[in-house]
C-alpha cells in the first residue's frame, strides 16, 4: 500500500475547523501544487471535478437516490457533504478511462523502437473521499500495484494522491457500506479525515491526520482544538449514519454464497431485465476492466497502444477464435456479481464491493445487487430446505 | 519487460501446416527472461496488434513460435518475413512444472495446435531420461495435414510416441480416431503418473476424464486451458474462469482446479 510517511501519533483528539478552515485547506493544497479535486454541482449531480476553492463544494447540497434514480435536492442546512457516491468515483482520476501505455515507430530499415508513455506528474488532492470510496481505492491498489506486475503509472499517481477523507454523516437509500464492513467511519489509509457537524454551535469539521504530510497540512491551516461536544457530535452523527443503512446485504458469508449458486433460476430472473449496457461496472469504484487498442497513424510507421475501460458485459469481452465464451446475458451478469462478490476474493484476497450503491442507482432499469443477493440466498435456502425435505 | 514490448526479429519463418507457421524470434537488443515450458508470451505485429502465443521452444535468447492464422494478427505474424521486427512481452503464466514430476511416469497428451506448448516439455524430458519414468507421447489431429513438427519426432528419441487423426487422407496408414483411444497403448502407472494436456477444451475435457477412470490423480493431471489473455499482467479481467485470472494463475493448472470450472457453462 503507498504510504508517503509513517502515520504520525493520532492518538491526539485532533482539531476543528471552520468553514474558513475548509478554503484554507483547499488553498494550502492547491499551494503545494496539488489538484484538488472534490464534490461540486455540475450538469444536475454531484460530480469529482477540479476545485479551485472551497467555495465550489455543494454546500447545502443533497441528492435523492433510488434504483435508477438520481436527483439533486436543495438542504434545508449549508452541509458540504450530506450527500452520497456521484456518477464518478476516483478510480477516473487513478484509472483513467483512457491511458495511452506506449508508442512506437518503425524506422527506414524496419527497425523498431518502442517507448513506454512516461509519467504523468499528476499530483492529486482528493478532497471527501467517503470510507467506502477509501476502501475501493485500496481494492484496486490490490489489482493494479498488489501482484506480481505492477502498473507504474498507477503507482505514479496514487503515491502522489493525498487523501481526505469525510466520514459519512448522510448515507444513501442505496448504501449499504455497513454490510460491506467499509463505512460510514473512516478506516485508515487516509491522509486526513474530517467529520462534518452543523449544529446550533456551528458548521465545522472535525479534523485528524492519518500521516505526518497530513498533520503538516493541517498545522498550516487556521483551526482551533478539538472541543469535546464537536467530537462527540460527529461520533454520534457516524453512529446513527451506520443506523441509517438503506440496503443491506444478506447476513452470510457472500463469497459462498456465489459459488454455491452457480446454476441458480435467478440468473434467469435478472438477465430477462439486465440490458448488458455496463453502467453498473462504469460507475463501480472498483471494477477495473480495461481493453488494449492498437493504433497506427496514417504514415503507418508510427503506432500508439492505449488502454480504455472495458466492461465484463461486451460480447467481445471473452473472446477466442472459436467465438465468446460468455455470450448470454444470464452469463454476463452472473460473471459481474460472482466476481464483485465472490471471486474477487481468490483473485485478490478482498471484496470486490464496498456497498456504495453506485450500481443500483445507475442501472437504467434498477436492478439491485443487494435485491439480487437476497434472492440468491433465498433460492439457496429453499433448495436445501426442499433437498432436506426429499431425503430419504 | 511486462507492459512495453521488445524489439525481436524474425530469424526463421516455416510453414508447419497449411494455416500454420512456426516462426523463430530473436532479440534485437535485450532478450526476455528465459521461458518455462508452458508460459505464453504476448507477439505485437506492427500496427495491427498483439496475440498471447505459447512458446513452443526456447534456445538461449531466441523464442519458437508455432501460430495459426486465424485472425488479423496471427495471420500477420504467419506471413512475416526474417528480418521482420515485432515486439514481445513476458514470459507469462504458470509452467508445466516438469521438476514437480521428477520420478514419476510422464503422459504428454496433445490435440491439433495443443502440441506446440508441450514441444518444449517433451524435448526438456527426453533430454533428462533419468529424471522421471516412462515418457509417452500422444498426438491427435484433425487431420495428417494438421500434424505439427512430424520431422521431429524421431529426434524425440525415447518417448514411446503415437500418433491418431480425426479424419484420414490418402496415403495416411496410421491410426483414425480420438486421442484418448490411443491411452490403452500407453504404458504408465496411474497413480504415479503426471499427465500433461493440452488442446480443445473439449479434448481436455475427455482426456482427463480418461486418465481419471485410469486413476490418475486429478491434481497430477495438468491441463492447459485458454480464455481471454489480453493484457498477461492481471489487469485487464478478460481471462478469468471462476476465481483464475488464467494469465497468472494459469494457463497451466491442475485438473483438481480446472474440472468444476469447466463443467460450468459459460463461465
Amino acid at each position: 500500500m503507498p504510504s508517503a510517511t509513517a502515520p504520525p501519533d493520532t492518538g491526539s483528539a485532533g482539531c476543528v475547523l471552520d468553514r474558513d478552515g475548509m478554503g484554507a485547506l483547499v488553498r494550502e493544497l492547491r499551494a503545494r501544487g496539488r489538484t484538488v479535486i472534490g464534490p461540486t454541482v455540475r450538469d444536475g449531480a454531484i460530480v469529482l471535478a477540479e476545485l479551485e476553492s472551497a467555495e465550489e463544494l455543494p454546500y447545502g447540497w443533497g441528492v435523492e437516490l433510488e434504483g435508477g434514480h438520481y436527483r439533486l435536492r436543495r438542504r434545508a442546512d449549508a452541509a458540504a457533504f450530506a450527500h452520497s457516491a456521484g456518477p464518478q468515483s476516483w478510480k477516473n482520476f487513478l484509472h483513467p478511462e483512457r491511458v495511452r501505455q506506449w508508442t512506437a515507430d518503425r524506422g527506414p530499415d524496419g527497425e523498431l523502437t518502442v517507448r513506454a508513455e512516461p509519467p504523468a506528474a499528476a499530483s492529486f488532492a482528493f478532497l471527501g473521499v467517503r470510507p467506502c470510496d477509501l476502501r475501493a481505492i485500496q481494492i484496486q491498489d490490490r489489482v493494479m500495484i498488489g501482484g506480481p506486475h505492477r502498473d507504474d503509472a498507477y503507482r505514479e499517481r496514487r503515491t502522489g494522491a493525498f487523501l481526505v477523507v469525510v466520514e459519512c454523516t448522510e448515507p444513501g437509500a442505496t448504501c449499504f457500506c455497513v454490510s460491506m464492513g467499509t463505512g460510514p467511519a473512516a478506516q485508515p489509509g487516509y491522509d486526513l479525515a474530517l467529520t462534518e457537524v452543523l449544529d446550533e454551535t456551528g458548521h465545522r469539521f472535525w479534523a485528524r491526520a492519518g500521516t505526518a504530510r497530513g498533520a503538516e497540512v493541517l498545522d498550516s491551516l487556521p483551526r482551533r482544538p478539538a472541543d469535546e461536544a464537536t467530537q462527540d457530535r460527529a461520533r454520534r452523527g457516524v453512529a446513527e449514519a451506520a443506523g441509517r443503512m438503506g440496503r443491506t446485504m444478506p447476513p452470510v458469508d457472500l463469497r459462498d454464497l456465489l459459488a454455491d449458486t452457480l446454476e441458480a433460476r435467478r440468473w434467469d430472473d435478472v438477465a430477462a431485465r439486465c440490458l448488458t449496457c455496463g453502467n453498473c461496472t462504469m460507475a463501480c469504484p472498483t471494477c477495473f476492466c480495461t481493453t488494449s487498442e492498437d493504433i497506427t497513424d496514417l504514415t503507418g510507421d508510427h503506432a500508439e497502444r492505449w488502454r480504455r475501460w472495458e466492461s465484463c458485459y461486451d460480447l467481445d469481452f471473452t473472446h477466442l477464435p472459436g467465438g465468446s465464451v460468455r455470450t448470454s446475458a444470464r452469463s454476463r451478469y452472473r460473471q459481474w456479481l460472482t466476481h464483485k462478490l465472490g471471486t474477487w476474493w481468490d483473485q485478490f484476497d478482498s471484496s470486490g464491493c464496498v456497498g456504495c450503491g453506485r450500481c443500483i442507482v445507475w442501472c437504467p432499469v434498477a436492478i439491485d445487487i443487494t435485491e439480487e443477493a437476497h434472492a440468491l440466498h433465498q433460492e439457496s435456502l429453499a433448495d436445501r430446505a426442499g433437498a432436506a425435505d426429499g431425503a430419504p | 519487460m511486462t507492459a512495453v514490448p521488445l524489439p525481436y526479429r524474425v530469424l526463421d519463418n516455416r510453414p508447419e501446416t497449411a494455416d500454420t507457421h512456426t516462426i523463430v524470434l530473436r532479440p534485437v537488443g535485450t532478450a526476455l527472461p528465459p521461458f518455462s515450458p508452458g508460459q505464453f508470451a504476448m507477439v505485437y505485429a506492427f500496427g495491427v496488434g498483439e496475440i498471447p502465443v505459447s512458446v513452443a521452444g526456447t534456445h538461449h535468447g531466441d523464442l519458437t513460435h508455432t501460430i495459426r492464422g486465424v485472425g488479423a494478427v496471427s495471420r500477420a505474424l504467419c506471413a512475416a518475413r526474417p528480418g521482420t521486427r515485432v515486439g514481445v512481452r513476458g514470459p507469462f503464466g504458470t509452467g508445466w512444472d516438469l521438476e514437480a514430476a521428477v520420478g514419476r511416469d510422464l503422459l504428454v497428451v496433445a490435440g491439433g495446435l495443443g502440441l506446440a506448448p508441450l514441444r518444449p516439455l517433451v524435448r526438456a524430458a527426453a533430454s533428462q531420461p533419468r529424471d522421471h519414468g516412462r515418457l509417452n507421447v500422444l498426438i491427435g489431429a484433425r487431420t495428417p495435414g494438421d500434424l505439427l513438427y512430424r520431422e521431429e519426432w524421431q529426434d524425440w528419441g525415447r518417448p514411446y510416441c503415437q500418433v491418431t487423426v480425426d479424419q484420414p487422407a490418402p496415403g495416411w496408414r496410421g491410426r483414425v480416431g480420438v486421442v484418448t483411444a490411443l491411452l490403452d497403448q500407453a504404458a504408465f502407472a496411474p497413480h504415479r503418473t503426471t499427465a500433461f494436456v493440452c488442446g480443445p477444451e473439449v479434448m481436455i475435457r475427455a482426456t482427463a476424464r480418461a486418465l481419471l477412470h485410469r486413476g490418475v490423480p486429478a491434481r497430477h493431471i495438468r491441463v492447459s486451458l485458454e480464455r481471454n489473455m489480453h493484457c498477461a499482467t492481471g489487469h485487464c479481467g478478460h481471462c478469468q474462469l471462476g476465481p483464475l485470472l488464467l494469465c497468472r494463475d494459469g494457463p497451466v493448472v491442475g485438473y483438481d482446479r480446472a474440472e468444476p470450472l469447466l463443467a460450468v457453462r459459460e463461465l
